[in-house]
């Protein structure tokens, strides 16, 4: 945009200077740009994973992290996880060939009752910003809905989001039912949107409420991290 | 001809608005998930009931059960092809109501957001979305409301979007945004960025103001940032009774009527004429809210202290005006030409 600055050619960058500029391409979303990026990376040789974490995943870590600090706001924030979705599309045949680890998976939707869904597709892009599989199952989910899917995706993470005071409770609902069944223990739950907070995060028996889309990310990290921990120990 | 609100406006210091939609249905027994707008049609003696309530309760205006009544919200409920019946009847019953109350009553038609993102962010045209807000106005004019009203909306283009099909119907109107992230709506508009807004419009809205949003405390930060900006036209402040509580499997709005009589007080101090309450908000609330706002005298401009004595702490440290948490915004090293 500025005129007195030159043109910048990415493939004649060195690739530290590239992923540099990849991350500001990101913060910038700029689509174009992040899969042309993308692809100089892997003519030069690197690996899929390595494309993925230390070009895109960190990126993106610091757009999360300004997000979360009230520096950036949601359009932003969509607009690199666009960039982003960019990189991933010629990414993900790769990955799978190559057979990369995933960093965890996840299940999310609103619970029943509840058709707001800005919020957990604000989640969706941050976690898959974040390396994260997620299978986003959408609006209005019953209970049967979310314990199918978290089966069936062989999740980690359980993520409910709601908007409505009215719609909170019945994550409880949910809950309750994994303890019945005797499966709460095998998934993270996570509870998001506008009128939750930790105190009712914690009175519903979720292990912890995620205030936005990048606390998501990283309470997500660390309890999948923790997890490893203990599945290793 | 002059409006009802603006002839309201010109003859009093203040005016109270009404209290929640939402909190009040539940408590008629509305279940999550249904559309409040069909009970226009269904259950239209509750909704009579609901205006009733804040009428009852002293409110000088009351909003229409036509929030969601909008094509892009009532598609999700198959009902995108009544959005005039549903918003017309909203009206109607509400015409009813304030034709009946033997005083001046303003019918105020509530327009919500469309719950989907605009361009060039999202995928929702501007053009579709004025076509939206206008289908959804048209219904609430032929219904008889004195004037429009968007609330609780975050993004910019979106405000324009309805602005532009009220100035298209020619309409008055008033418009209050929802500042629930750091000070700032969830898409980054701060208080100043508002008036600035608003200030530029050629069809000017009769007042304009914040809505919901987080508690009590953040919403009156809002309007302390509202007159950072010094604005030409009265300020509307409908705060939420407090902060969602979950309480024996319901949930439940922390703020008493005292904090909110309270609220009303320091509203009305930090510059708002039409002061009114958002979700959690019962008639209890309105009645002690008019009681304080008639038995205190109009003081001076609330410092950040005296709000958070008054009605607890804000949710984030800064109210978006200032340098965000003192870092500086990213530059990008180079661009590409």
């Amino acid at each position: 945009m500025s005129d007195e600055e030159d043109e910048l050619i990415l493939s004649e960058l060195d690739d530290d200077e590239l992923v540099e500029q990849m991350m500001d391409d990101l913060y910038d979303g700029m689509k174009e740009e992040i899969e042309e990026g993308v692809n100089i990376l892997l003519e030069r040789g690197w690996a899929p994973y390595k494309v993925l974490t230390e070009a895109l995943v960190a990126g993106m870590k610091i757009v999360g992290n300004d997000f979360r600090d009230g520096i950036l706001f949601v359009p932003e924030v969509l607009l690199a996880a666009n960039a982003m979705k960019g990189g991933m599309a010629i990414l993900k045949p790769l990955l799978a060939e190559t057979g990369a680890p995933t960093i965890g998976r996840m299940v999310i939707g609103t619970v029943k009752g509840d058709i707001h869904d800005i919020g957990q597709n604000l989640v969706t892009m941050m976690m898959e910003g974040a390396g994260f599989e997620v299978k986003n199952i959408g609006i209005n989910n019953s209970v049967e809905d979310f314990l199918e899917a978290i089966a069936e995706f062989d999740a980690d993470i359980l993520g409910m989001s709601a908007l409505l005071t009215t719609t909170m409770p019945y994550m409880k609902v949910v809950i309750d039912q994994m303890v019945a069944n005797g499966i709460r223990d095998d998934y993270i739950v996570l509870v998001g949107g506008a009128p939750l907070n930790e105190e009712f995060g914690k009175a519903i028996g979720a292990d912890a409420y995620c205030r936005d889309a990048a606390v998501a990310v990283d309470t997500a990290k660390q309890f999948m991290t923790n997890r490893h921990n203990v599945r290793g120990g | 001809m002059t409006d009802l609100l603006s002839t309201l406006l010109a003859e009093r210091d203040w005016l109270l608005g009404d209290g929640a939609t939402g909190t009040n249905l539940f408590s008629m027994g509305l279940e999550a998930g249904e559309a409040p707008e069909i009970w226009n049609e269904t259950h239209p003696d509750r909704i009579r009931q609901l205006y009733d309530g804040a009428i009852n309760a002293g409110s000088d205006i009351f909003l229409t059960n036509s929030f969601g009544g909008n094509a892009a919200r009532l598609k999700l409920h198959d009902q995108q092809d009544n959005v005039h019946t549903l918003n017309r009847i909203a009206a109607e019953i509400g015409r009813d109501a304030a034709d009946a109350s033997g005083r001046k009553v303003v019918v105020a038609g509530s327009v919500g957001p469309t719950g989907e993102i605009l361009e060039p962010v999202g995928a929702l045209s501007f053009s579709d979305a004025v076509e939206i807000f206008e289908e959804q106005a048209q219904g609430l004019i032929d219904g008889g409301v004195d004037v429009l009203w968007v609330e609780t909306i975050s993004s910019p283009e979106e405000f324009k979007a309805a602005y532009q099909a009220f100035e298209n119907l020619n309409f008055p109107w008033c418009g209050t945004m929802s500042f629930d992230t750091a000070g700032r709506t969830m898409m980054g508009v701060t208080a100043v960025d508002m008036v600035n807004l608003i200030e530029s419009l050629n069809h000017a809205p009769i007042a304009f103001g914040a809505n919901c949003g987080v508690g009590a405390a953040d919403l009156l930060r809002t309007l302390v940032g509202f007159q950072k900006a010094t604005p030409h036209l009265p300020v509307i402040a409908k705060g939420n009774a407090g902060i969602p509580k979950y309480v024996e499997g319901h949930i439940h709005y922390d703020g008493t009527p005292e904090l909110m009589a309270q609220y009303a007080i320091l509203a009305r101090n930090a510059g708002a004429r039409i002061i009114a309450g958002c979700c959690g908000t019962m008639p209890v609330h309105l009645t002690a809210m008019k009681a304080a706002l008639e038995n205190h005298d109009h003081g001076q401009l609330p410092s950040a202290d005296e709000i958070q004595t008054a009605l607890g702490p804000f949710s984030s440290p800064d109210d978006g005006l200032g340098d965000p948490s003192g870092a500086p915004r990213r530059e990008r090293r180079r661009r590409r030409g």
